[in-house]
């Protein structure tokens, strides 16, 4: 058995050097369909990259407090949502913590606020949610509470968002999905071609007396091998692509969204496994696929 | 040994053969003799269990090959060493790959194979382009190749489907010393052929066969005889003797 694997793998090796021309035609358009497969990814985790980004933004509730409200009150309110299941911290923001924290946002340009007279800001509670999913219901609750003035979250927007990023997520899956299918249909067909111009190298073989494996085997392999060749070719060509990219524009892309892009390591290093199992799935279904005529006895 | 016993075949309402029974035993020397679509290559085809009888019972070495499964065949041909008037040999492969190929497809080692390869290309008497390609070679020489790689994993049967269909008179003849001397090692010899002067020459046994049935089987015989009879019959239907020999 490993003999005759060996045999396959030599012979995979050999057929593929030997009909370069073919091989290297499968090994373009899988390299295409992977390019284009890469594009929807690299667009799908950078989507992703954003909304996650968005959604750490937004995971805080601010609750303002009324004037009145002495802070035992408030502490009072803190040690019930320090219980309450989905919250990660809730914390206590006095007027002057906030008036502080203001000054050092605005920095050089703090002198405006010294013309105030006294503190315009409420005391105020910070409630970090453990999932944004979970602010509904705390909000729901926090309304129950009395000495509140007002409630600010951004739960409505991040949804929006959400349902944006999700829409292009399914989209790009629907895509991702359609184009292995249309690469399989291509490699095969590529694969056919060489398989038919091997119709009468196949036919000696059953004369001989080989089983259908022993002649299917180093096709296989030639498909996979392809697979892998391509694989590394796509991934290689994304990454410098890719790179060359968030250099031009990744500092813009921040500005706007206030996120990074996905780091280029860290695309490769996921790509590559992607796309040698898509690679490698895809030549052999090819080859198994493409050779299915030839072997019926 | 090969052995029909009442086999019918057809293709739809076209007869392949019928009802033939016929027996070659071990070490016997055949020749397969009668015009276009008279059965010959239905005869082989079964032999091979390219195609299925539909009737009757075929037995290669003693086994019955009619009730034999799909995944069984491989092992089947392994027996049967077959040459055609084409050669087919790999394009691709070299003179040593394209004997080698067929040792490699039953598993034997790269030892034996290094072995045997040369020794069988020395029996067929082209040791010296054991590296050239068949396209290098002339068509006598391709045919010794598809020669070794019938013989290579000694087959008890060789078919020979119109071996010197493409070669000319003497390359023909160096052929078939080759086969007369395989046959002499012990292998039965099935060869299909339209060429009358062979079979003259050879007296060896001939099986003749016309739309589906033997019609004549001489331990001894020759072409003529069965031309002759076509021809009688021909003028007695009152048709043209349309020759089918190419």
């Amino acid at each position: 058995m490993l003999n005759s694997w060996g045999y396959a793998v030599k012979q995979a090796f050999k057929q593929a050097f030997r009909n370069r021309a073919m091989s290297v035609a499968s090994m373009f358009s899988i390299t295409a369909m992977l390019l284009i497969l890469g594009l929807f990814f690299i667009l799908v985790v950078n989507i992703n990259m954003v909304s996650e980004t968005a959604k750490k933004q937004f995971d805080t509730i601010q609750v303002y407090l009324l004037d009145e409200t002495p802070y035992e009150q408030a502490a009072g309110m803190l040690s019930e949502l320090n219980q309450t299941e989905g919250i990660k911290e809730a914390s206590y923001l006095s007027n002057e913590q906030a008036m502080a924290s203001w000054r050092a946002k605005w920095g050089d340009n703090a002198y405006l606020l010294d013309g105030l007279e006294n503190n315009p800001l409420p005391n105020s509670l910070l409630i970090k949610v453990t999932q944004l999913e979970a602010a509904d219901a705390v909000v729901a609750k926090i309304k129950t509470f009395e000495g509140i003035e007002d409630i600010k979250y951004y739960k409505d927007t991040v949804d929006q968002l959400m349902k944006v990023t999700g829409l292009i997520q399914v989209g790009a899956m629907i895509v991702i999905l359609f184009l292995v299918i249309v690469s399989v249909v291509v490699v095969s067909n590529t694969i056919k071609l060489t398989v038919l111009a091997r119709e009468r190298e196949i036919s000696i073989m059953k004369y001989v007396g080989a089983t259908n494996w022993f002649i299917r085997g180093p096709f296989l392999i030639e498909g996979i091998l392809i697979g892998i060749l391509s694989a590394l070719i796509s991934v290689g060509t994304i990454s410098l692509v890719y790179n060359k990219i968030t250099e031009l524009i990744g500092q813009e892309i921040f500005v706007m969204l206030s996120t990074t892009m996905v780091p280029g390591a860290f695309l490769v290093i996921h790509l590559v496994w992607i796309f040698l199992a898509l690679g490698v799935s895809i030549g052999a279904c090819g080859s198994i696929i493409s050779m299915r005529r030839f072997l019926d006895t | 040994m090969i052995a029909f016993d009442k086999v019918t075949k057809s293709y739809g309402t076209n007869i392949g053969i019928q009802d033939v029974t016929i027996r070659i035993d071990k070490g016997d020397f055949v020749f397969l003799v009668g015009p276009s679509g008279a059965g010959k290559s239905t005869f082989i085809k079964l032999i091979l269990k390219e195609i299925d009888a539909d009737k009757g019972s075929i037995k290669l070495n003693g086994m019955e090959i009619t009730r034999i499964s799909n995944r069984e065949i491989p092992k089947l041909r392994r027996n049967t060493g077959i040459v055609f008037q084409d050669f087919r040999l790999l394009p691709k492969k070299t003179v040593f790959e394209n004997v080698a190929f067929a040792m490699e497809i039953i598993h034997m080692s790269p030892r034996s194979i290094r072995r045997q390869v040369p020794q069988v290309l020395s029996l067929v008497g082209i040791s010296s382009k054991a590296s050239k390609y068949p396209h290098e070679l002339s068509a006598g020489e391709q045919q010794r190749v598809a020669i070794a790689r019938a013989i290579v994993n000694n087959p008890t049967v060789l078919i020979a489907d119109e071996p010197t269909g493409n070669l000319d008179p003497d390359t023909a003849w160096e052929i078939m010393r080759l086969l007369e001397q395989i046959n002499l090692r012990g292998t039965t010899i099935l060869m299909v052929t339209h060429a009358k002067d062979i079979v003259d020459r050879m007296g060896k046994r001939v099986i003749a066969i016309d739309k589906g049935r033997i019609v004549r089987d001489d331990a001894s015989g020759s072409y003529g005889a069965y031309e002759d009879e076509r021809l009688k019959a021909c003028v007695l239907a009152g048709g043209v003797f349309n020759d089918n020999v190419k």
